[in-house]
């Protein structure tokens, strides 16, 4: 098992602010937009430096996507952020007429996704965006494990034409990817070789992939793992090449398991190599209050699940 | 563009508003016959564009538009005028209209960017969202520092929307003086009159109470009086309000059968209907 190793913790929103800070100054034409939420987006060095290219929308979503689909046209490059349940379900028919079925550039970027919003609870708990956003034609959805992939991935949509759907999150979590990585929007990273099982995991999921590959390899089973960033165009070619080597997979994601990234790797694989799959995610319900951990826990979404899903998976081949 | 010239190409834009809707048996005269005028105008008359052909013959468009008005249509199911004013202007052959709703066209049932057709900038249909899609691209032109004006038509019925209400405390907020807003009064909606089916009440005093300018346009069935009010609205750009033309329409008209109701807001006239519609409109440039 390959080592990884972290220094410190950050939020993954805070390499979205990290990345926007970075687009201030390389990329003239981007904008951002905020709904009554710059400071949970990190959105406050971006600002200071381009207070001309901040737009504030207040608590109206709704407009700020259709205004954000206005200066897409007039040639701006806008993220349009808010919390992740505001930024797709409640504007889905906003992205998906004037977004995406009108090829606007806009970015949809958006913060505090899943259940490790924590406190707030399950209103706020968005568990259904990546299925809204990966059934939309043309959309790209992107959905990166920590703090340097969040700011890569911010900085590389600016360069990508075409709608996009970024989701992050609240809390502090491992930094442990390159911070000078090259992110390539629908290519997947290999983060450990193995044999005897695919697992593929996005988001905050990642980590727990990485930890549950450790206790896996104590047992004797060789895990490979693979970071699927980008749900939607999923990294198809990457996918069937690991199932062809290891025979099953085990997917991984804080999210329903209804039309997320299990679900993506199901469709691709029972078309392609039909092979056994668990899954990790949300099985049909809300989230509820608690600290971030709790919630993972009481879930099922962390190592342990992944590692007990493995050895089922595997009794499958 | 002279108003005799103006007049003559909306009789001829309402011409093929209704033979559209016929060749498709389906599509939304009503609005479209009555905003004709308005749309006419903006086009033929009104709007900073440019003017410069392509090697096709046709004109030159691009979507970003950059040092040129544009226009939005929100009510986008009154497509069939949008698409009669375009060809007409010389954005597509006129004859791409015997296509309108049909498969494999660029004239979809409403507006879209999807298939590329020259002159649509976003899509619409879904409503209540041109405002918010006006005002960003007013936004947008402001921050380029160009002097340039953003046209959006929106329906009244189309006011019940609540994101309407969200732009609209948006663009005097940003003080989107650039901005010209165009709503059409018509009083109709597909379930009936607006004021049975949800009063909107007094959307004027509402504008109003936003932060708009606005204007009366009392009957924008006279293009007169439309070029007039188009007029009046631009000479208020630049005073820091953006500005909304409330306009008086009647649904359907210059069609007398398709008048003072709410029944042709998305119905095809048949054969009989439609050549009782051409007698009442004359033929000034040629059918395509």
């Amino acid at each position: 098992m390959k080592k990884y190793s972290f220094s410190e913790k950050k939020d993954t929103r805070s390499g979205f602010g990290a990345g926007m800070a970075e687009l201030g100054k390389t990329h003239p034409n981007v904008m951002a937009l905020c709904a009554d939420l710059v400071a949970s987006l990190k959105l406050d060095a971006f600002i200071k430096e381009n207070p001309e290219r901040f737009v504030q929308c207040g608590i109206a979503e709704a407009n700020m996507v259709g205004v954000a689909a206005g200066l897409a046209i007039a040639g701006y490059v806008p993220y349009a952020t808010t919390f992740a349940n505001f930024g797709s379900g409640r504007v889905y028919d906003q992205i998906r007429q004037s977004v995406a079925y009108s090829g606007a550039n806009v970015k949809i970027a958006v913060s505090h996704a899943g259940l490790t919003l924590g406190e707030d609870g399950a209103t706020h708990q968005i568990l259904e965006d990546l299925a809204m956003m990966r059934a939309m034609p043309e959309m790209t959805v992107i959905n990166p494990c920590d703090y340097n992939q969040t700011k890569a991935a911010t900085i590389a949509l600016a360069d990508h034409v075409g709608p996009a759907y970024l989701r992050f999150g609240r809390p502090v979590v491992p930094v442990f990817t390159d911070p000078n990585q090259e992110f390539v929007i629908g290519k997947a990273w290999m983060v450990n070789e193995g044999k005897d099982v695919s697992i593929f995991a996005t988001g905050h999921l990642v980590w727990e992939a990485i930890l549950a590959g450790e206790l896996l390899e104590k047992e004797g089973i060789d895990a490979e793992i693979i970071n699927i960033h980008t749900i939607k165009p999923l990294d198809e070619a990457a996918i069937l090449a690991s199932v062809a080597k290891t025979g099953c997979a085990v997917t991984a994601e804080e999210h329903q398991l209804n039309g997320g990234l299990g679900d993506a790797v199901c469709q691709l694989l029972s078309r392609h190599k039909p092979s056994p799959v668990e899954m990790v995610g949300v099985d049909n319900s809300f989230g509820e209050s608690g600290t971030p951990a709790q919630l993972m826990e009481k879930y099922g979404l962390n190592a342990a699940a992944i590692v007990e899903k493995v050895k089922k998976v595997i009794t499958r081949k | 563009m002279k108003l005799e010239q103006l007049e003559a190409t909306v009789a001829q834009v309402r011409r093929d508003i209704v033979r559209m809707v016929h060749g498709c048996q389906s599509g939304h005269p009503g609005g479209s016959l009555g905003c004709a005028d308005l749309v006419t105008a903006l086009y033929f008359h009104v709007m900073k564009i440019d003017e410069s052909r392509g090697a096709d013959g046709f004109l030159n468009f691009s979507r970003e538009g950059r040092g040129e008005d544009l226009f939005f249509l929100s009510n986008g199911h009154i497509s069939p005028l949008f698409y009669s004013v375009l060809a007409r202007k010389g954005y597509f052959d006129t004859k791409e209209m015997a296509s309108f709703r049909k498969i494999n066209s660029r004239l979809q049932g409403h507006p879209a960017t999807h298939e590329h057709l020259p002159g649509i900038r976003i899509a619409s249909g879904s409503l209540g969202q041109g405002l918010s899609v006006a005002a960003g691209a007013a936004y947008a032109k402001k921050l380029r520092g160009e002097d340039t004006t953003v046209y959006v038509l929106m329906g009244d019925g189309e006011q019940q929307e609540g994101q309407i209400w969200e732009a609209a405390q948006f663009a005097p907020h940003y003080k989107l003086d650039n901005l010209i807003a165009i709503v059409d009064w018509n009083k109709q909606q597909i379930d009936g009159p607006t004021d049975k089916v949800m009063d909107n009440r007094d959307i004027k005093a509402k504008y109003e109470a936003f932060g708009w300018a606005t204007v009366d346009l009392v009957d924008g069935n006279n293009m007169q009086l439309v070029v007039d009010a188009l007029a009046t609205a631009k000479a208020l750009k630049g005073k820091g309000q953006p500005i909304v033309i409330l306009m008086k329409s009647e649904m359907g008209f210059g069609v007398d059968f398709m008048m003072h109701t709410h029944k042709w807001h998305g119905t095809a006239p048949n054969d009989e209907q439609l050549a009782a519609a051409l007698a009442q409109l004359p033929e000034t440039l040629g059918d395509y």
